[in-house]
């Protein structure tokens, strides 16, 4: 067992032997992966020292005390939050050893290959076909979309029909995919904002060898279920002051701009201030929840909230800015590589947060859980359950 | 913009778990909806035997009044996990108006007076009642009565459970708090929207007034504010019941040879309610804990939980009625005892909008000019 003591002895012997001031920041991060302190829940060997989630936080407070650097984790932070968990529960010991340590450090980007332009809220519906040739090669062909990171990614985490015959949730499989591979086509997907932090991936006769395949043939859904459920912990884990997030921008001009000031958006704003507040103090409950060990299925709540509260708050400041809010900053198609929500003005904050209530789960499809998973309420009748994947209607 | 300096605990500490779990037992086996349906029309609509099981038994009268005056040295914290439980069982007894914001205004008076009705109300043998319109808000105007050679002349309207107070605390124009025996007055129920919280008129007509406080203006508002903030776990309460009975009930109710709790239409808007009530829970433990621990945002916070309890709680209950359909709207249902606490609740202790023009004042989101 790993405690606290030992945890902080280790980075201390850690920082004493690669001071991050004399060696360069990939060397600093391999030597830290190496010691075991990238995420101590990991496994020894792999990063970790298979010592307790928690106890990460030690290791992050002395290193950020001692000014090191860090792995940049919003720039990977698909490879960090999706694929990185899902190969540790599903991938071979060499897959392990191969993908793990470039991942953490930075060296390689992941991106993720799952929805497609027939296949969204339905995801398990997917038609991008894996076909296995004659060498035990796959080659797949199909198009996926929404892809963040795409081009600037080396892998991807990709899920295919390797089974029409089968029902749709049964003939999927999980690869990991050389994105420089020959048949990657990576094009930018420009969206109502005028840049293009997405893209579309367009897969001909890509070949991945079967050593890259992560899980069982055909048991593609329930790998992608691992990498998904991640996604959803790694949302939600800040803690954020009041006036926050978007408000905070809205309350800013509120305040600097009494000439702007009606009745009626007075209203509005007060009503929205005190939603974000609420929803703020919610998500402090769920984080105390977290570490006091009683998670609850409250958070499944704090993306429709905050969704919906951008929307509303990011329209006010629109209408509260008056003839300036008939122009807009920059339709240029820009290519960010990480996004900022609350970066620009207030006609930006208002189209990007239209992706809030459709990214991560449309917002109708997060009330069916809490509806179907929280409350216990019957889930509709299906229709697609017991029919092989090619019958089905699209 | 004021800042937080700590950040308050907004779960539930397992003595607080335990209290829940006990008084919904006692609530359980003594103050069930068809119980509480029948009493609220008979000529005792509070429930004394319920009051005293409360109080005496559990010793919750006294959980704000400090072990030296005969109360249980407790905090908000605990009296808003006693309202939750309450709130779900529409309990009709004078625990918010006597326990609660009573209390709070003896807790601003220094004299020999008010001690000895603080001890009274801890022990729950006397019921007390600030005598003040049920809609007054914290910061808000109310009503007073004459002074003259220490008699009270002059008519309180909507003073919530009158009937059931042995003495008033009433504030006079002369900027003092009086407590006055209830038998001095006279006390007349009004038709209220609220069975399970009657209001009254209380009629002074030279009643002999013991002076509390002559700042009544500060002991009002101590007292409106713990009541708006520990109202807020009330509303709660309220609106859980709302939502899990109204769950229950669909998954069992079925229409098109299809349990109705299956539609999807319905689904979101159950959703929708659950969603609030997690908000408020979170908003409801904040109010209470800063109110708990004297912190300086507690009146941010009180305002904020119920500018968003009032709304929350009384759709919690409009949805339990519609999505209930015909029997919803059946006297015979309890659903509509809920209902009118819910909208009676929105308008206590100062409305929703009430609440949002003091925040504007409080984080400086000030109206145009």
């Amino acid at each position: 067992m790993t405690d606290a003591a030992e945890l902080r002895e280790r980075t201390r012997e850690l920082l004493a032997a690669h001071p991050p001031a004399t060696i360069g920041r990939r060397d600093f991060l391999e030597a830290r992966f190496d010691a075991g302190l990238a995420w101590v829940h990991y496994p020894e060997g792999l990063g970790g020292l298979g010592a307790p989630r928690s106890l990460q936080a030690v290791v992050d407070a002395e290193l950020e005390a001692a000014g090191a650097p860090d792995n940049d984790p919003r720039r990977i932070g698909i490879g960090l939050g999706m694929a990185a968990p899902t190969i540790l529960r599903f991938g071979t010991d060499e897959q392990k050893r191969r993908y793990l340590r470039p991942l953490w450090v930075g060296e390689e980007v992941w991106c993720q290959l799952f929805s497609e332009p027939g296949a969204g809220s339905d995801l398990a519906a997917l038609g991008t076909r894996a076909v296995r040739d004659d060498g035990g090669d796959w080659v797949v062909n199909g198009q996926k979309v929404w892809t963040s990171s795409a081009h600037v990614a080396r892998w991807a985490i990709l899920i295919a029909r390797t089974d029409p015959d089968m029902p749709k949730h049964q003939g999927i499989t999980y690869f990991i995919c050389d994105m420089t591979d020959p048949g990657v086509e990576v094009r930018p997907l420009r969206q109502v904002t005028g840049e293009a932090e997405f893209n579309e991936v367009f897969l001909t006769g890509v070949r991945i060898p079967d050593s890259r395949r992560l899980g069982e043939i055909g048991d593609g859904w329930r790998v992608a279920q691992t990498t998904l459920m991640n996604e959803r912990v790694s949302i939600g884990g800040m803690r954020i002051p009041r006036e926050g997030g978007m408000i905070g921008a809205l309350a800013r001009t509120w305040r600097e701009r009494p000439e702007l000031r009606t009745h009626d958006l007075h209203q509005r704003l007060l009503t929205l201030w005190v939603e974000a507040e609420v929803a703020r103090l919610t998500g402090e409950r769920l984080r105390q929840q977290l570490s006091a060990g009683q998670p609850g299925p409250e958070g499944s709540g704090m993306k429709l909230a905050f969704a919906r509260l951008n929307q509303e708050i990011s329209g006010m400041e629109v209408e509260l800015l008056g003839e300036e809010g008939l122009v807009y900053d920059d339709w240029t198609m820009r290519r960010p590589e990480l996004v900022d929500f609350t970066g620009r003005e207030a006609g930006y904050r208002y189209l990007r947060s239209k992706g809030n209530s459709i990214e991560g789960g449309t917002s109708e499809v997060l009330l069916n859980i809490v509806a179907e998973r929280v409350l216990g309420l019957p889930a509709e009748p299906r229709t697609d359950k017991d029919v092989a994947w090619k019958d089905l209607s699209r | 913009m004021t800042t937080q300096t700590t950040q308050p605990d907004l779960l539930y500490s397992e003595e607080e778990e335990a209290l829940r779990s006990a008084l919904r037992d006692l609530l359980a086996d003594h103050c069930d909806p068809a119980g509480v349906l029948a009493r609220v029309e008979s000529d005792t609509p509070h429930d004394r035997a319920l009051w005293k099981a409360l109080a005496e038994g559990m010793g919750l009268a006294g959980l704000l009044v400090p072990e030296s005056l005969g109360g249980q040295g407790a905090s908000h914290r605990e009296a808003a996990v006693v309202l939750e439980e309450l709130g779900r069982a529409v309990a009709p007894v004078p625990y918010l108006t006597s326990a609660v914001v009573a209390t709070e205004a003896l807790l601003a008076c220094a004299g020999d007076e008010a001690k000895r009705l603080l001890r009274e109300l801890a022990s729950g043998r006397t019921v007390g009642a600030l005598a003040v319109g049920l809609s007054a808000g914290p910061d808000g105007a109310y009503g007073v009565v004459r002074q003259e050679d220490g008699a009270l002349h002059g008519e309180l309207t909507a003073v919530a459970d009158a009937t059931a107070a042995d003495v008033l605390l009433v504030p006079a124009e002369d900027g003092g708090l009086y407590a006055v025996d209830a038998h001095a007055v006279t006390v007349t129920p009004q038709v209220s929207l609220d069975l399970t919280r009657p209001v009254a008129t209380v009629t002074f007509d030279g009643a002999a007034g013991r002076r509390l406080t002559d700042d009544a203006r500060s002991a009002v508002r101590r007292a409106l504010r713990a009541g708006a903030g520990l109202l807020a776990s009330e509303q709660l309460g309220v609106a859980d019941w709302c939502l899990t009975e109204t769950v229950r009930y669909l998954k069992d109710r079925k229409q098109f040879n299809r349990p109705v709790g299956g539609f999807q239409a319905l689904k979101h808007r159950l959703a929708q309610v659950w969603l609030e009530v997690v908000n408020l829970r979170a908003a409801a433990r904040n109010a209470a804990d800063t109110l708990a621990t004297g912190s300086e945002d507690a009146a941010i916070a009180v305002a904020v939980a119920e500018a968003y309890a009032a709304p929350v709680a009384v759709h919690a209950a409009e949805e339990a009625l519609q999505l209930h359909g015909g029997i919803g709207m059946t006297w015979e249902h309890p659903v509509h005892l809920y209902l009118k606490r819910a909208k009676a609740d929105s308008i206590a202790y100062g409305t929703a909008g009430g609440h949002r023009a003091e925040l504007a004042e409080l984080v400086g989101l000030r109206p145009p000019a």
